[in-house]
């Protein structure tokens, strides 16, 4: 057993910090969220130089066959700066088809793009009653002639705007929940038939409802195999909500950072509020919370090498539980131990319980994750 | 001992819910039940319609517009009030500062602001808080000098709810520095359109405008907006404290709240199914109701007690009205949003201007969730609640 990094991933980390502490400030973030497609152009660009967009590829597709626990790494930075970056629907999800479906003229065609920085992706899957079951399809792939043709609705799509291509969950046969016959397609965002409606999200991004109508793409659109993606689609969202998790662990630790110090400083009655012992319990409780996160998260990091598909998804779900029910707690506390500073757009904290509360319902909340833990027959 | 209502008093129910139901204009009510601000002249409208039945401060002594009603049936029109529901009465007048000028202020006062307060003629907010005075609210430093015949205030109040629409602020102010700190405060009546006071937006962290800051650079007071005794301004202020406090456990509103929880959770599906359907949903539910009617019952015996514990000496049980209250509503704002699941995440960069029909109640829904922590730390904190009931009830 062995909790502690290596020398590489060490220095990953403080690479990363570094990037962050010079570009991600609080008043930066609000900057970076103004923009177009709601994040910098110029801050992804430092990504790519850092390489951070290349860690997961193989070094045969030109990137750096970094594994699961440097993407933890990203991502708990990433938490911590509230960075709003399309890391996770391009680098983790579409990356992460390429990597597990994508045949070599795929790879050849759009790795290159992400590691560079000048391509990013988003992921077309929620549809309006699939809420979080991934064999929920409606929205249809049908065959003409070599290629596909592709009608339907998908909803909340983060990056939808900004993304050049989206990755497109279709079913191209069965009923609308059957597991078979659903597949995975890269349809261009400007393609004839596709409308993007973007907007921001209340953690301070933006997504977009996406409606294809008609929309024909080549046979070379379609990931794997186009009649059985689901377990692809499965092994790829949780990887997914494990980055999901790494990223929640980031935000805990720093909320409970930003409020151990607001609660040290801020007086009231003569004295810092931080020695009371009820708020120094409360405190004590966000730390209990976040570090019971933390083991989960990383669970979850090393489930990505399980072989057994049941123990990886099981183990994910778990890890999703434990970090809905501690950023509900640490999310919540921190606003509350800030008193009346804490609901408001000015302070950093409550950007943080914002988007703790987003990811709780992000690919699967609590409720849907622990019944998942139970179906697989619990983790014990 | 009978926990139900007399045949009376159930007639008395009916009436006044037939009286909401066919008199809230229906825009306002669906505003209500989405969660949306409602505006101004809404709410002066409505207290109009109120004012006009007789019912605008029913709470208040007969001779200055009160109703003359039992506790019970106080109780049993605020609660129908909430759970229709109809807008709430705009509580800095009605419930705070009105009641302090019928308790200490003079005839002069009496006869000037209560008439425009119950007809919402002047718009009031509370100026208690300020940066450093929250929880230690004794703690203020906005000072009002006394110059002739006029107080000069200066200083920064925070927090104040609406204050973008009000024409009265009533304010705690330092009137003695030298005197320990719970003896050195005034109560004053600041007309907003003074020189000298400025006022700033506080976005709250849902996006939106209800709070404010209000600054005060030698804002002159005429001496007789005074309320009561100079120095005596925190005797005053912790009356209407406790007032605050038995008006915040919104038993009615959750009531309703818990109403369209279900129907939510019945038309939003889960795996094909309704969520409602599901018993883990149930039992989350079923847990709440209990914890919702232990406090209805609470607040009726806090009800039937009042008074018992002397005049203006609030029932030191009000503490868990607030606790439990502030809880609940938290936790149906937290299953709202578990219902409302991945539909939460859009932001409504409409607002209130009734586009995106399809989608209204489902925008709200977040922005309700995070708005509403505020309602453990405003009135006296959780945390205070907590420090009130160790040590005034039990001994600690
Ligand atoms: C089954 C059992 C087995 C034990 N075995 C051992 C043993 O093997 N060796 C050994 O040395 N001791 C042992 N103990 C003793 C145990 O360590 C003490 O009971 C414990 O330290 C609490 O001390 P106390 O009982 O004097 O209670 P107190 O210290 O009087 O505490 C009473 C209550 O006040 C709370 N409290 C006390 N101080 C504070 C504070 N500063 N802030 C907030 N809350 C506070 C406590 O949490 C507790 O709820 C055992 C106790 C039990 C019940
Ligand atoms: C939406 C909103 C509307 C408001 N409207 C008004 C208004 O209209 N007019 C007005 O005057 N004020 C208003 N307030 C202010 C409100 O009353 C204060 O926010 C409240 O008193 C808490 O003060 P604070 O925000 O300074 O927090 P602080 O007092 O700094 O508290 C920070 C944290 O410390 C805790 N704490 C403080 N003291 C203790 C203690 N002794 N023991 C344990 N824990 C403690 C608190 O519980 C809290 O968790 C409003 C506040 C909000 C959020």
């Amino acid at each position: 057993m062995d909790f502690d990094l290596s020398e590489e991933q060490r220095l990953l980390k403080e690479s990363i910090d570094g990037l962050l502490k010079t570009s991600y400030d609080f008043e930066q973030r609000k900057k970076y969220s103004a923009e177009k497609g709601g994040w910098s152009k110029a801050v992804w660009d430092k990504l790519a130089e850092q390489g951070l967009l290349g860690l997961p590829f193989a070094e045969a597709d030109g990137g750096f066959g970094a594994g699961a626990v440097e993407t933890m790494l990203v991502m708990q930075a990433f938490g911590r700066a509230l960075v709003l970056e399309p890391y996770l629907p391009t680098v983790v999800i579409a990356g992460g088809f390429l990597r597990h479906g994508g045949s070599d003229a795929q790879k050849a065609a759009h790795i290159p793009g992400i590691i560079d920085g000048s391509k990013t992706f988003a992921f077309a899957q929620l549809e309006k009653n699939s809420r979080y079951d991934l064999n929920d399809v409606s929205t249809t792939a049908k065959k003409k002639g070599d290629g596909w043709v592709i009608d339907g609705e998908k909803f909340v799509v983060l990056n939808g705007e900004a993304a050049d291509t989206l990755v497109v969950t279709a079913r191209t046969k069965g009923g609308q929940t059957d597991r078979d016959g659903i597949g995975v397609f890269l349809v261009p965002r400007e393609a004839q038939g596709v409308t993007v409606k973007g907007y921001p999200t209340q953690d301070g991004m933006r997504a977009a409802d996406i409606t294809f109508t008609g929309v024909e793409v080549g046979a070379d659109a379609a990931i794997g195999d186009p009649a059985n993606g689901l377990p692809l689609i499965e092994r790829v969202v949780d990887e997914a909500r494990t980055a999901l998790c790494a990223e929640a662990v980031g935000l805990m630790d720093e909320a409970l950072k930003i409020t151990v110090e607001y609660i040290k400083t801020r007086k009231q009655f003569g004295v810092p509020i931080g020695s009371f012992q009820a708020l120094q319990h409360r405190a004590a409780d966000m730390f209990v919370f976040t570090e019971q996160a933390r083991s989960m998260a990383l669970l979850a990091t090393m489930a990505s090498d399980f072989d057994d598909a049941r123990e990886r998804a099981a183990s994910v779900a778990a890890a999703k539980v434990q970090i809905g029910k501690s950023s509900k707690f640490v999310g919540q506390q921190s606003v509350q131990l800030h008193g009346g500073i804490g609901v408001t757009m000015e302070a950093a904290i409550g950007h943080y319980f914002k988007r703790l509360s987003i990811i709780e319902n992000t690919l699967g909340d609590t409720e849907y994750h622990q019944r998942r833990v139970s179906e697989a027959g619990g983790i014990i | 001992m009978d926990l139900s209502l007399t045949p009376e008093e159930l007639a008395f129910r009916d009436e006044v819910r037939a009286f909401f139901r066919d008199n809230v204009p229906p825009s306002v009510k669906r505003k209500l039940e989405e969660n949306r601000h409602t505006t101004k002249e809404e709410m002066v409208e409505w207290s109009r319609i109120l004012n006009k039945k007789g019912w605008a401060v029913p709470h208040w002594p007969v001779e200055l517009g009160g109703t003359g009603w039992d506790a019970v049936r106080q109780y049993i029109f605020l609660e129908e009030l909430q759970a229709t529901p109809a807008p709430p009465m705009l509580p800095f007048g009605v419930n705070m500062v009105g009641p302090v000028i019928y308790t200490f202020g003079n005839e002069a006062q009496k006869k000037h602001y209560l008439p425009r307060i119950a007809n919402l003629d002047d718009w009031w907010c509370q100026g208690f808080s300020e940066p450093g005075s929250g929880s230690d609210l004794a703690s203020l430093k906005t000072k009002a000098e006394r110059k002739g015949d006029k107080y000069i205030v200066n200083g920064q109040k925070t927090w104040t709810t609406l204050g973008q629409h009000a024409d009265w602020i009533f304010c705690l102010v330092r009137t003695d520095p030298a005197a320990k700190k719970q003896e050195g405060i005034s109560f004053l009546l600041i007309d907003m359109k003074s020189k000298g006071i400025t006022i700033r937006p506080i976005v709250t962290i849902d996006g939106g405008r209800e709070v404010n800051e209000v600054f005060f650079d030698d804002v002159e007071v005429p001496a007789e907006n005074l309320v009561g005794q100079e120095n005596k301004g925190w005797d005053y202020a912790k009356f209407l404290l406790g007032n605050e406090r038995t008006n915040i456990a919104r038993v009615g509103m959750s009531k309703e709240r818990l109403r369209r929880l279900r129907q939510l959770a019945s038309e939003t599906l889960s795996g094909g199914r309704p969520i409602a359907e599901d018993a883990n949903f149930r039992a989350k539910l079923a847990a709440v109701e209990v914890e919702l009617k232990a406090l209805e019952l609470t607040q009726m015996r806090v009800v039937a007690n009042e008074g018992k514990h002397g005049k203006g000496k609030p029932d030191p049980a009000s503490s868990v009205l607030k606790i439990k209250g502030s809880e609940i509503q938290q936790t149906l704002t937290e299953l709202m949003l578990e219902v409302a699941g991945p539909f939460a995440t859009p932001y409504d960069v409409h607002g209130d201007d009734g586009s995106n029909e399809a989608m209204d109640w489902i925008a709200q829904i977040a922005p309700t969730y995070f708005n509403y922590r505020k309602v453990s730390i405003y009135g006296g904190s959780n945390e205070i609640q907590r420090n009130i009931i160790s040590k005034a009830v039990l001994g600690l």
